[in-house]
């Protein structure tokens, strides 16, 4: 792996420092400036970006002509807040017309301020309030293992302050002491948990059986290695470090 | 009903790759016959009530019917969003089938008690709840549910009438005192002490074990001017229903069932029903109270 961290994580290691922050995947940024109209987004609505691009870029078996294939891989956005940057994406991979992205959150807009899969092609679960993506993420992995749909791969992507749901963690200790295989957690950690996690939150998943990357969140290629990292036989998380803030 | 539960569901997975069972503890041990035999469908999450509703819903989103049980507070109150998010807002639906109904554990207290169950299941939208009165009544009531496509309650009590009453939820009329008489509804397993309460009254006395959706047409087709309601669960849990379905006709309505208050107090559950008036005698009071002066006897 190019520049993955030890997986003690924040705590050990420094978070990435990136005094301007990088510019926007090539293709997304016109569709993301689209969404964003002018308005000022906190920047944790940008530090989801990047790991958003190299999942729908290089890692999901997905497209808008699979989007409802049984052996497609399933993405699911749990911190639904981060939803600027997901729509953008799902714009630049055709799942949605770009002139969606016109008047996100308006009255006649099927995009929210958080997504909702009855409404948006391509969104796997309706997300908002934080907590609920793991544990539907299980109940898919195992659904689609019980119909012998052993392909397939389940991403759930959370963010570092979500990890205070204890709902997080009921799914954490299932999915690590029943080995499932196919699930990976992608936590995006701008250090915004109250409390924080010391030792990282990588080491909340990998006590429970996980295996584990600790990557900074900026960096495509070390982001497509630890995405690929998962030994198959337990689950695989991916802690994407983002500047402080973000 | 848990037994006739625990062989239906044990059925059902045998006959049907589509159907799922999600634990969390509570009857692992009786469904562990079948746990060995559908490995892959029958899951036990442990004491993770969020998770258990959590996987049901990711179950549904792969195609799966999941079949979730737990304790009636554990199910349906410490997991509430999750009802409300991870089975109806993603749009998919499960079959919930709780024990332990209002104070059927009545020594284990408050804790383990749970009135508001139907009243919180009535406040989300599209969800059929069926308040079984009799064990026979549970293997047909299951399997309708899961052959179906939304999102169902059932509710089982250690409490239930002498024999069971079947039918298709609509109200089921088992005593007929005549036009325009007082209409009694009794849901599930308050109808026998429902029928002894008013034994020697004028009042008409209708039969459900489905509750939501409530038979609308059928009251309007039975009721008179004065309608009471006996329910297992807390009291006036489905006056909102009928209300609005006897909204263009003047009526009086006595709506029965479990109160709010936490008695603070243990003993079985035959105490409970008579402490919140749902006991025969208790009943009868109230009933006479709203009726007075009384109908002339029957007969």
């Amino acid at each position: 792996m190019t520049t993955t961290i030890a997986s003690a994580g924040r705590g050990t290691t420094a978070p990435p420092r990136h005094p301007t922050p990088p510019p926007l995947p090539e293709p997304v940024a016109p569709l993301f400036e689209r969404v964003r109209a002018g308005r000022e987004f906190g920047p944790n609505v940008r530090s989801t970006v990047d790991v958003l691009w190299v999942l729908y870029d290089r890692i999901l078996r997905i497209t808008p002509e699979t989007a409802d294939d049984p052996e497609r891989d399933r993405f699911l956005l749990s911190k639904g807040h981060a939803v600027a940057g997901y729509y953008a994406v799902l714009a630049a991979k055709g799942f949605v017309p770009a002139d969606w992205l016109d008047d996100q959150g308006g009255p006649a807009s099927r995009l929210g301020d958080h997504p909702d899969r009855l409404l948006v092609p391509g969104v796997e679960i309706g997300s908002g309030s934080l907590g609920h993506g793991l544990g539907l993420g299980v109940g898919t992995v195992l659904g689609l293992r019980a119909q012998g749909l052993l392909t397939p791969r389940v991403y759930v992507l959370l963010g570092d302050a979500e990890l205070d749901e204890g709902a997080n963690h009921e799914a954490i200790a299932y999915a690590g002491a029943t080995g499932l295989g196919n699930l990976t957690a992608v936590v995006v950690d701008n250090g915004s948990a109250t409390h924080g996690w010391p030792g990282g939150p990588a080491a909340r998943f990998t006590v429970n059986g996980w295996t584990a990357a600790t990557v900074d969140g900026r960096d495509h290629d070390a982001l497509h290695t630890a995405l690929t990292a998962q030994d198959n036989h337990r689950p695989h998380v991916v802690v994407a470090i983002v500047d402080q803030g973000e | 009903m848990r037994e006739r539960f625990i062989d239906t569901t044990t059925r059902l997975l045998a006959e049907d790759p589509r159907t799922a069972l999600v634990l969390a503890d509570i009857s692992a041990a009786a469904f562990a016959p079948a746990a060995v035999r559908h490995p892959d469908r029958v899951l036990n999450v442990g004491i993770r009530e969020q998770l258990l509703v959590g996987v049901a819903g990711g179950l549904a989103l792969t195609g799966l019917r999941p079949i979730v049980h737990s304790y009636a507070p554990f199910l349906i109150e410490r997991a509430y969003e999750q009802l409300k998010i991870d089975l109806d807002h993603q749009g998919v639906g499960a079959v919930l089938v709780s024990v332990g109904a209002s104070y059927d554990r009545a020594a284990s207290g408050r804790t383990h008690l749970s009135p508001a169950d139907v009243s919180l299941v009535d406040a989300l939208h599209g969800w059929t709840v069926h308040v079984p009165g009799h064990p026979d009544e549970v293997p047909a009531l299951l399997r309708d549910a899961v052959a179906g496509e939304g999102s169902a309650y059932l509710r089982l009590s250690t409490l239930h009438n002498d024999r069971p009453r079947g039918g298709d939820g609509a109200l089921r009329l088992v005593r007929d005192a005549g036009p325009g008489a007082p209409l009694l509804v009794a849901v599930g397993p308050v109808l026998d002490a429902a029928l002894a309460a008013v034994a020697d009254l004028g009042v008409t006395v209708a039969y459900t074990h489905r509750p939501r959706p409530f038979d609308t047409a059928g009251l309007r087709a039975l009721a008179g001017t004065d309608v009471i309601l006996v329910e297992p669960y807390l009291a006036g849990t489905s006056s909102r229903v009928v209300s609005a379905a006897l909204a263009d006709r003047p009526h009086r309505l006595l709506a029965l069932g479990v109160g709010r208050k936490d008695l603070r107090r243990y003993g079985s559950a035959d105490d409970h029903t008579r402490w919140h008036g749902l006991d025969a005698a208790g009943l009868r009071r109230s009933v006479g109270a709203f009726l007075s002066p009384a109908p002339a006897p029957v007969g």
